[in-house]
């Protein structure tokens, strides 16, 4: 019993995915967060590569590799916007990572936690960004939206549910 | 020390990414800015997300742009064939459930319905923006939006023409219901479009009614705002705002919007955030033209309309001076024997050849054989009315000021003649005029 430590269940619940599954999820989740919203603005509330950050980086419980996958989605994301590379990098940088972290303590399993998960780092991510835009680019004028970020991170967390479910099924276990 | 890299490898990892990062942002908003500065006038009045990037920054940025865009464009292009397959295909798994003659002729009928509704509502955004080009018939090239920049605080699509297109940045976006936005980059083969309610956005206005200048920005929410002006009553909710020509990227006098809402800025003390709802539906933009060039002389169709227009009226001017010309009635000594007091001011000769009364004269009687000058004899309204005298003359009148020559610098005042004064039979020759 006392061997179950969060080693042991780090190696008990890591989980691998085909190479071409984790570069072509983070891929079609960025192209339906370009593309959707001009059919459907109100999905622009929506972060599909937030979440497809969190499940990477909770199904690895690598940190690093939370780190960089979040970081790599984020700069890809960075290049459809108008902002400087970074600004979305750092953010699901640090989400990857804390996700990654969060991974070894919480049951992933379990709905309620993912829901819990995918809510907090959104609203986490809300703040990341303010304090990027504030600090790191002196833009006075970019304002946190409580509602907004609120309404986001419910959006998220609801429609995490089944992007994790389908994703759970390429998952391998290493 | 190597255990402390194994025990904090996690940490560390990150932070060396973030702050690789937060490098490369400083680098990227300085650069813009050097670049800037080095052009005088360009991106005056943008911010940092409007300013073009430094070039390492614009290959990054046109690699990822690149390896989506083709997929973004492929799907637009197909997903209308895709609506009409999957339309079939409904239409079809319908009819199948029907009787056989009638399936067949409902499924037909809701086929040519649905198609004819796409087609007429695709004719009628064509044959709008058709419209719209012959009426400013500026150099402009249609494009269909073929995604968004996918983030809620970057109001950016993408267009699916580019460089090879003739597209260049800051070139001006809009429908015919008015302003979008401005090209910000430009690729091979699609543009990313800057919309007017970026927070990096900004524009030129007036302000239709009262003729205010200001500048219109984009907000974090995704609004328009004109936060440059302080509070004025004149300014009310639903006056139109129009482009001003005045930021050198939008033409003058395109539709920005509206004014929705006027309140304190509490930001901003002693401005005003007076928010505009755009004329055109910034969230649901299928096609839009980009000017690609703008003209000081006028395009051929509008260049004849003012021709015609120009010919038009130097005709009318030409008419009123044959006419002006015949008239008997401008003679000196004709005006001179009908008294020149009333004559000179109290009537005058419009440019029409008609005759215009004026102020405190009262207009002559049409049919009054007396009350004309000129003409042909014994035809009445042949010639200019004549006016007849005031009836309470004063100082002021017509003919009551003595001529120029018979005052005396820094004499005293003189009354004028009895024989230049004309006076109503009831008035006294030395009568003052009233004080208000």
């Amino acid at each position: 019993m006392a061997e179950r430590s969060y080693t042991s269940r780090e190696e008990l619940d890591q989980y691998g995915f085909h190479p071409g599954v984790t570069v072509m999820a983070p891929v079609v989740c960025i192209l339906l967060q370009a593309m959707l919203p001009k059919t459907l603005p109100w999905l622009l509330h929506l972060d599909l590569p937030l979440i497809a950050t969190i499940f990477f980086a909770v199904s690895r419980r690598s940190p690093i590799a939370g780190t960089v996958t979040g970081t790599l989605i984020g700069l890809f994301q960075d290049g459809l916007t108008n902002h400087p590379f970074g600004v979305e990098g750092i953010a699901k940088g640090v989400v990857g990572y804390v996700a990654a972290s969060l991974g070894f303590a919480v049951d992933i399993e379990n709905v309620i936690n993912r829901v819990a998960l995918v809510f907090t780092l959104s609203l986490c991510q809300s703040g990341l960004l303010y304090l990027i835009a504030h600090w790191l680019l002196g833009q006075t004028s970019y304002q946190l939206l409580p509602v907004d970020e609120m309404i986001s991170a419910v959006a998220n967390s609801v429609v995490a549910i089944p992007v994790f479910y389908v994703l759970d099924r390429f998952r391998i276990r290493d | 020390m190597e255990s402390f890299f194994t025990r904090f490898k996690n940490p560390l990892v990150l932070i060396a990414i973030v702050l690789l990062q937060v490098i490369a942002l400083a680098m990227q908003v300085q650069r813009p800015a050097k670049e800037a500065d080095a052009l005088p006038g360009a991106g005056a009045m943008e911010g940092e997300g409007a300013a073009p990037d430094g070039r390492d920054v614009s290959l990054l940025r046109r690699w990822t742009v690149t390896a989506i865009t083709p997929l973004e464009a492929a799907v637009a292009i197909s997903s209308s064939r895709v609506r009409g397959v999957w339309d079939d295909y409904v239409n079809l798994r319908q009819a199948r459930q029907q009787n056989a003659v009638l399936k067949d002729e409902v499924a037909r009928l809701r086929e040519e319905e649905a198609s004819f509704a796409e087609d007429a509502a695709q004719g009628r955004r064509l044959q709008r923006l058709l419209a719209f080009r012959e009426q400013y018939a500026l150099a402009n090239v249609a494009a269909q939006v073929i995604g968004t920049s996918g983030s809620e605080r970057s109001h950016v699509l993408y267009l699916d023409k580019g460089s090879a297109d003739g597209l260049k940045p800051d070139q001006p976006v809009i429908t015919p219901d008015g302003v979008v936005g401005k090209i910000r980059d430009v690729f091979p083969h699609t543009s990313q479009l800057l919309l007017i309610n970026d927070p990096s956005s900004g524009a030129g206005v007036i302000l239709a009614a009262t003729r205010i200048r200001a500048i219109v920005r984009g907000t974090a929410a995704g609004q328009v705002q004109i936060d440059d002006l302080t509070a004025d009553s004149r300014i009310k909710v639903g006056e139109p705002v129009i482009t001003s020509g005045g930021d050198l990227i939008f033409p003058r006098g395109l539709p920005v919007g509206t004014i929705q809402s006027i309140a304190p800025d509490p930001l901003h003390q002693p401005y005003t955030a007076i928010t505009i709802r755009p004329a055109a539906d910034l969230n649901r933009l299928e096609e839009v033209l980009v000017i690609t060039a703008t003209s000081a002389t006028l395009p051929p169709a509008a260049a004849q309309d003012a021709a015609v227009a120009e010919a038009t009226a130097e005709a009318n001017q030409r008419a009123a001076d044959l006419v002006a010309g015949k008239l008997p009635s401008l003679q000196p000594a004709a005006a001179a024997a009908n008294g020149a007091g009333n004559g000179a001011a109290g009537t005058a000769v419009g440019a029409n050849g008609g005759s215009v009364s004026g102020a405190g004269t009262a207009p002559a009687a049409p049919d009054d054989p007396e009350s004309q000058i000129g003409g042909l004899p014994g035809i009445a309204n042949s010639g200019l009315p004549k006016t007849k005298p005031a009836l309470h003359p004063d100082r002021f009148s017509p003919g009551a000021t003595p001529p120029a020559v018979e005052m005396t610098p820094g004499g005293p005042a003189q009354s004028p003649s009895s024989s230049q004064r004309q006076t109503s039979p009831g008035q006294q020759p030395d009568q003052q005029p009233q004080q208000p």
